[in-house]
């Protein structure tokens, strides 16, 4: 069975038995086979589950965000073709001006997540307003002629499909698309056929079906990438359909990546009037990477978490590669495929109850993969010796600790989360931002080590020092409602803290009247001075500012940033300090680098280049920069070629080959 | 130099530059786009070392700048592999430093020069000897000689050769360094055949022309001495408007010994012993360890992309011999010369889902295979595509139709791609669809698969295929017929030296014909001539006058030995 052939290129082969296996089946067995370590089929269950679980939601978060942009535009397409249902004089004389209602949905330059969205919407439509949608591309439209042979294809394919299962014997309107000549006139009387025969339909029996559907439902036809399109294309389509927009309700959604200019760029004056266009924007990108990262990342109900690098390795990609948020989440699955495949103890990576019960089950090999984690080492270290050593040889005092350490992990987890949310309160209102702006900043700088020792943390409290009342007074109340709504149990102290606090501010504002007064009476004194006691007074306002105690205000204020400070020292430990972080955390974002941002040019280069990187063999070694006479042939020949400019002559470069080449093998020989 | 200077330095620095500085650099800069040694031309002996300052200092500059955008990007977040990811991207980037050059023709021409008496005395057993030469001692006094070489090289009309471009003024020194170069090489052949056999033809005619034009050489390089001082400028215009290509003008087709033919060459470098096997070994065994990760990656929903230097086909064997023996999977060589996107499809439709009946479209076709694999959900089919990017698939429509077919949920692609510039096939929109997961694939094998359909320029061009052809055709024909045939071959044999030979007019042929007794009237001749044509023997075009021309479209070698053969039948 070679695959080499001089007539042929492709290769079929078959499996000789017939017997066909369930594809799960088929990816546990080859993780099976190869993976020795403990408990592969429940890592790879635990793993499908928990990829699942996320798909859902983020699908869910999806939906969420696209809601509002849905219903706008479910209502306007409503709106437009109201008038059609109220027959004849009014919109005859409305339908006069010849405008076809469109929708310019501008969606931004992501262009790899608008699927979903058009998937999303077209679904909507086709419950809510009209059976009657199609989909174009421009890939798919060269010319008009396509264009119509596609629209066509759509809509009669969809009309077929709903008659089949009312009733069969009707065969005129299933004549396939073929043989039907593609034009507009056809469209209209496939339309007015299509019309009749619901009419006859409803007055015989009621359809519950399309009930929602309007008498004379409209037709969408949704321009996916409107760009694209060439714009005699666009231009012919819509200067014949707006001829018959009074037989045929047509309505037209322009899917937007840049801007709604681009729609008077690429139409003429002329056709665009024909247009009666409502513009749609989208929720952009960044925030809905923030949102999912919200709900996703910074949430206790995942037990699986990203470490700082890889989480900066996936938020730069999206930054400076492609603004795409399935990429994003593409690459967040393959974080917890790589984990569960890498990771032994993964196993424990699950929802806190069922952890506990695998602690129980685990076997010696796995309380061994414990001990051997550098994070374990250290608790261990820290732990008096009788400890030390139950925990380095009972299994079963190891996993009552394990368990312990768990729903340790745990707790931090969901104390984390409020404490950062409180933090971005603060840190995300300062001038300069000097914490970042996004809570994902935030995150990562506190994943990353110890965020108070940071000069960035350091001059954000300075800034929080200065903070005026009313800011310092909403923020408060903020902190007060995240505390409030988290699961964590520890913060009643915290929130009776906080009330303390906004109290005692309250309570200032009486106080603040009087001070004013003073205060302005004193300034009233100083008004009548020449230059030289204008000078002296300053001199001494400044004096005794700086040695002035502080107001009442300052004192309080300097109390909150102090309280915010030790709530951060005490929540926002760094992940990799705490036991067992292993189990949840991945972070090597080498492999995620790799795979998702790779640079063959960069892998070919240093191939070529420098082959001792791949070959490991001494002789290879070299300072870099010259022809090494032991390199493989292909590097040679690679850095010849690079000596000749554009034109190369094979007899100059194959001498200059063969003398390198001789050289290589009186070496080789001596 | 300064470069640890520019390194150090950083952000910014304010520095005095006078006028020829900034001249040079422009120079430079333009030369960089156009061709390096031109821009050297233009710059006057004299400010060489000042202009190499220049370059370095920028470089520095630029790798700094470069830097900070790859920090940026998220290489810090790197660990530390060692795979040579971190290589910055100025190096993989800019293809010709100035710096890197000189050394290579110092190299070449070192190995050119040092006879074969010092390879026997301490058989090289440092190769750093080689690199660090030329580096530190020799630069600075060596440049200017250099630098003037090449100029008399440019104007004269002597073959730009590398290991002559160090040569030394002095034209009897020249000659001597030569011939003890071509001395050294008629000594290493001796000691192996197998790799001077195909090249040892090739000194006599090198020293002959070294010989026949290294005097006129001499006379120009004096004039052109005079005339250096003239301004920069007109040097400058001078050089960028000269078209004159700079490689010599020999050629293989000179060699007076015959090249192998396809099989000896074959043959020839089976023997030869592949170097570093272990190390290569070692690699392939690291990347056969990945294959249990590619099945569970692959049945997640990614495709797989190989990439990296060398051969991954017996990779890809690999996999399929160990891991895929049990399933439905399908192997498509990209690089057979005639493959297709319609021939991939059929093999799907038509042997892996049974189907009986043709498509009108790609896309229908496409979407019959999403209808079946909806329905059947059991259904599951491996795609090994070996070179992706091969001159046959990489079209942007082939590219899409793959793409949705590597999106089916049954549907398991694994690629290779080797092309440098192949990751530019693909916008966001077919990336999505691919969901690759790239895995660096380094093998150093040869391509001896994937170059099979290739012809190798080494041995012979298909000269026997088109001489066996040749005969077979002519002997199914009448003895007139192959008259005429020859008739014509000789006639083109004789004009071989004339260039602008057009080709026999038919008139003329017919006229010839006629006098040999072979044809008796214009339609005769036509009519086989209708024969020759529909064999591909000869070819037509249509003159200037609209006179129609005829030849036989095989090189004059393969027609001269066709015509010895002939005789020899006759």
């Amino acid at each position: 069975m070679s695959t080499h052939s001089i007539s042929k290129g492709c290769f079929v082969f078959k499996p000789p038995s017939k017997k066909r296996r369930v594809r799960q089946e088929t990816a546990s067995n080859s993780t099976e086979r190869k993976n020795d370590s403990e408990d592969t089929e429940l890592r790879f269950a635990s793993c499908q589950s928990l990829w699942a679980q996320i798909k859902l939601e983020t699908e869910k978060i999806q939906e969420n965000l696209n809601k509002q942009l849905l219903d706008n535009l479910v209502s306007f397409l409503r709106r437009s073709h109201s008038e059609f249902q109220e027959k004849t004089t009014e919109w005859s004389c409305q339908m006069k001006s010849r405008e076809i209602p469109t929708a310019a949905l501008v969606l931004g330059v992501n262009v790899t997540d608008h699927d979903m969205t058009f998937k999303s919407l077209s679904e909507v439509l086709q419950d809510d307003i009209t059976p009657y949608v199609a989909l174009l591309e421009a890939k798919d439209c060269p010319g008009i002629k396509n264009l119509m042979q596609k629209l066509m294809g759509q809509l009669m394919n969809c009309c077929i499909d709903i008659d089949e299962d009312s009733f069969e014997d009707d065969s005129h309107v299933q004549v396939s698309q073929n043989k039907i000549r593609c034009s507009m006139t056809s469209l209209i009387n496939w339309y007015k056929s299509v019309m009749k025969k619901t009419d006859s339909e409803t007055t015989r029996k009621k359809r519950n079906s399309s009930s929602r559907h309007w008498q004379s439902p409209p037709v969408v036809v949704i321009f996916k990438d409107m760009e694209s399109f060439t714009t005699k294309v666009l231009q012919d389509f819509i200067v014949i359909s707006s001829h018959h927009i009074h037989e045929l309700p047509l309505a037209l959604i322009f899917g937007i990546a840049t801007s709604p200019m681009i729609i008077h760029s690429l139409l003429p004056h002329s056709v665009s009037s024909l247009l009666c266009i409502e513009l749609f924007q989208s929720l952009s990108c960044k925030e809905h990477l923030s949102t999912i990262i919200d709900k996703l990342l910074l949430t206790a109900w995942c037990p699986f978490k990203l470490g700082e690098k890889v989480l900066k390795v996936l938020i730069n990609i999206f930054l400076y590669h492609d603004f795409s948020v399935q990429n994003f989440i593409k690459g967040f699955q393959l974080c917890i495929v790589e984990h569960f495949y890498s990771q032994p103890l993964s196993v424990l990576c699950c929802e806190l109850v069922d952890a506990k019960k695998r602690v129980n089950t685990l076997s010696h090999n796995q309380c061994e993969n414990i001990r051997r984690l550098p994070s374990f080492r250290r608790y261990v270290e820290s732990q008096v010796s009788e400890n030390q050593i139950a925990l380095l040889t009972s299994d079963s005092f190891l996993k009552e600790v394990t368990q312990k350490l768990l729903e340790d992990l745990q707790l931090y987890h969901e104390n984390y989360v409020s404490v950062l949310r409180c933090l971005h309160v603060f840190t995300s209102s300062l001038p300069k931002y000097p914490l970042g702006k996004q809570i994902r900043e935030l995150h990562c700088a506190c994943l990353e080590n110890q965020v108070w020792e940071t000069e960035e943390y350091e001059s954000s409290l300075q800034l929080a020092r200065m903070l005026n009342k009313s800011d310092l007074v909403t923020m408060l109340q903020q902190c007060v409602e995240i505390f409030v709504s988290s699961s964590g149990k520890e913060f009643d102290k915290t929130v009776e803290k906080l009330k303390e606090f906004l109290t005692q501010f309250q309570e200032l504002e009486a106080e603040a009247f009087e001070e004013d007064v003073s205060v302005s009476s004193e300034k009233e004194l100083q008004k009548k001075t020449d230059l030289y006691h204008l000078q002296k007074t300053l001199l001494e306002l400044k004096e005794s500012r700086r040695s002035k105690k502080l107001t009442k205000f300052e004192m309080l204020r300097f109390e909150v940033v102090d309280y915010i400070d030790s709530l951060v020292r005490n929540y926002l430990v760094p992940a990799d300090h705490k036991t067992l972080y292993e189990v949840v955390y991945f972070n090597t974002a080498s492999v995620l680098r790799g795979h998702l941002n790779a640079a063959p040019r960069t892998a070919l280069h240093t191939a070529l280049n420098n082959p001792y990187c791949y070959l490991k063999n001494q002789a290879l070694k070299s300072d870099g920069g010259s022809i090494s006479n032991k390199a493989p042939d292909i590097c040679i020949a690679y850095k010849l070629h690079l000596e000749c400019g554009r034109l190369i002559n094979l007899v100059d470069w194959l001498e200059v080959s063969s003398s390198l080449a001789s050289r290589k093998l009186t070496t080789w020989q001596g | 130099m300064s470069q640890p200077e520019g390194k150090v330095s950083g952000a910014l620095e304010v520095k005095f530059v006078p006028d020829e500085a900034v001249l040079s650099h422009i120079a430079d800069d333009a030369g960089i786009k156009v061709r390096k040694d031109k821009a050297q031309l233009a710059v006057s002996v004299k400010r060489f070392a000042k202009k190499l300052e220049n370059i370095s200092d920028d470089e520095a500059q630029e790798i700094l700048a470069e830097e900070n955008y790859v920090a940026a990007l998220g290489t810090c977040a790197q660990d530390p592999v060692g795979n040579g990811s971190g290589v910055s991207g100025g190096e993989v980037y800019s293809f010709q430093t100035p710096k890197c050059s000189s050394k290579m023709a110092e190299l070449a021409s070192e190995l050119a020069q040092t006879p074969g008496q010092s390879v026997a005395a301490d058989h090289f057993k440092c190769p750093e000897k080689t690199a660090k030469t030329p580096q530190s001692s020799k630069r600075s006094g060596s440049n200017k000689v250099q630098q003037r070489s090449k100029k008399k090289e440019f104007l004269s009309t002597t073959p730009y050769r590398l290991r002559k471009r160090l040569a030394a003024p002095d034209s009897c020194l020249e000659s001597e360094s030569e011939y003890s170069a071509s001395c050294s090489e008629e000594d290493d052949e001796e000691d192996q055949k197998e790799v001077s056999t195909v090249l040892s033809g090739q000194k006599t005619p090198a020293k002959a022309t070294a010989a026949a034009t290294s005097p006129p050489r001499n006379a120009l390089a004096k004039k052109i001495k005079e005339e250096k001082m003239s301004s920069l400028v007109e040097e400058y215009f001078e050089a960028h408007s000269s078209s004159k290509v700079l490689t010599s003008n020999r050629t293989l087709q000179k060699l007076q010994t015959r090249r192998l033919n396809q099989k000896t060459l074959h043959d020839l470098l089976k023997k030869a012993p592949l170097a570093y096997a272990a190390e290569m070994k070692k690699l392939s065994q690291q990347h056969e360890s990945l294959f249990s990760k590619w099945m569970l990656q692959l049945h997640l929903g990614f495709n797989i992309i190989l990439y990296g230097l060398g051969s991954k086909r017996d990779l890809l064997e690999k996999f399929r011999t160990s891991v895929l023996q049990d399933s439905a999977h399908l192997v498509v060589n990209g690089y057979f010369p005639s493959i297709t996107v319609r021939s991939i499809l059929n093999s799907i439709t038509e042997e892996v889902l049974d189907h009986i009946g043709s498509f009108r479209s790609p896309l229908g076709q496409l979407e019959f295979i999403h209808k079946r694999f909806k329905e059947d959900a059991s259904l599951e089919l491996y795609v090994l595509i070996h070179n992706l990017d091969s001159q046959m698939l990489r079209g942007e429509r082939s590219q899409q139709i793959l793409a949705q077919l590597s999106s089916l949920p049954g549907v398991y692609l694994i690629a290779s791609i080797d092309h440098i510039n192949a990751p530019l096939m693909w916008d966001q929109a077919k990336l999505r669809l691919y969901n690759w997961l790239w895995y660096e694939t380094t093998t150093f094998n040869p391509y001896v698969e994937e170059t099979s359909y290739e012809n190798s320029l080494l041995g012979q061009q298909s000269g026997s295929l088109a001489l066996s052809s040749l005969t077979h055709v002519l002997r199914s024909l009448t003895l007139n017929a192959r008259g005429i045939f020859r008739l014509l071959a000789r006639y083109q044999l004789e004009n071989k030296d004339n260039t602008s030979y057009p080709g026999l007019s038919f008139q003329d042929f017919y006229q010839q014909c006629r006098e040999a007794f072979l044809v008796n009237s214009d339609l005769t001749l036509r009519a086989q001539l209708t024969e020759f044509r529909d064999h591909k023997l000869i070819r037509t075009k249509r003159g200037a006058d609209g006179v129609e021309y005829l030849f036989i479209p095989v090189d004059d070698s393969t027609l001269t030995d066709f015509l010895e053969k002939e005789d020899e039948d006759v």
